[in-house]
């Protein structure tokens, strides 16, 4: 187990809990990274806001990987101008591609995904696309330079799970990246679920921001997402397809 | 007129640093770009703001 890496565009990192930032309080956010034990968290780039003098930079602990988002953006154009922002602040060359068209379901445009994966793969940035699980569309980003893939359990923030499961299994199947699924996973189960699947990682955010607990929360996702890895490392154990096993002798019974 | 963060400013003439020290920005903290291209902090000084120029100034908040 200690060798066991999770690798994102050459990098190593041991938790597979990445966090994310947003709808808490900056004072939370180094007791939730460590009780996540995680190494990368996400941040959104906004225009700057002259009275607030408080920085999340400031809230996060040294060491731990910023992951910017594109959030905002409608299209490829605008998630690459984001991402060139992000850049210049000065913290890596980390991206979470988050492009969508509405504001009612947040869904992922695939295809404006892939156009921008393309653009900032060839610009050096480490590119994890955020994406509708869809096979095409994940072979096309693996083409486009993609250092992970990121499918969503089910719409964002609705803390729903896996709603997305066939798919999702489908490119942890047959994508030569990192499966990281973001976006619904509300409960550590289903965060546990997912990596015994395969997957390669968690996001998320909403599920601890909306949390009673925010720092137990992650605490608790993270031995799921512990326990998840374990059990498909491991190797799950067979299904029967009917009838029972028994798991005690069926010998030297006590009669006759 | 200069569009900075969709507000419109009279500072034409202006250089970004002359503009930012105008502000109370974290400079370390901001990133600019100047008609959709980013302004490098090593710019600031040389970069005068013209007629027309829409400027975005960012940082980080949280987000997911």
């Amino acid at each position: 187990m200690n060798n066991d890496k999770l690798i994102i565009g050459g990098h190593e990192f041991n938790s597979r809990f990445i966090l994310g930032s947003g709808k808490y309080s900056l004072n939370l956010i180094e007791a939730a990274i460590k009780d996540a034990g995680a190494e990368i968290i996400t941040l959104a780039v906004r225009r700057a806001n002259t009275k607030e003098q408080e920085n999340i930079l400031d809230f996060i602990p040294d060491g731990v990987t910023l992951l910017p988002n594109t959030s905002g953006a409608r299209n490829a154009e605008e998630a690459v101008r984001i991402a060139r922002l992000a850049r210049e602040l000065g913290c890596g060359d980390f991206v979470k591609i988050e492009i969508m068209r509405d504001s009612k379901y947040l869904l992922p445009d695939n295809e404006e995904t892939v156009k921008a994966t393309e653009i900032l793969a060839n610009e050096g940035f480490v590119v994890m696309p955020y994406m509708y699980p869809d096979l095409n569309t994940a072979r096309d980003l693996v083409n486009a330079g993609a250092a992970s893939v990121m499918p969503l359990a089910s719409p964002i923030g609705s803390n729903k799970g896996l709603a997305t499961k066939e798919f999702i299994q489908i490119l942890i199947n047959e994508i030569d990246l990192p499966i990281i699924v973001d976006a619904g996973i509300g409960r550590p189960s289903q965060a546990c679920e997912a990596m015994e699947m395969g997957a390669a990682a968690i996001m998320s955010n909403t599920a601890l921001a909306t949390a009673g607990d925010l720092p137990l929360m992650a605490s608790a996702f993270r031995n799921a997402i512990e326990a998840g890895r374990k059990a498909y490392l491991s190797g799950l154990g067979r299904v029967l397809t009917r009838g029972a096993s028994a798991s005690d002798p069926l010998t030297g019974f006590l009669r006759d | 007129m200069v569009k900075i963060n969709g507000e419109i400013l009279d500072i034409c003439g202006m250089s970004v640093s002359e503009y930012l020290k105008t502000t109370s920005y974290d400079i370390k903290r901001i990133a600019v770009e100047c008609n959709g291209d980013i302004v490098p902090k090593s710019k600031y000084d040389e970069t005068i703001l013209k007629d027309g120029d829409s400027v975005e100034v960012v940082s980080f908040v949280g987000g997911g």
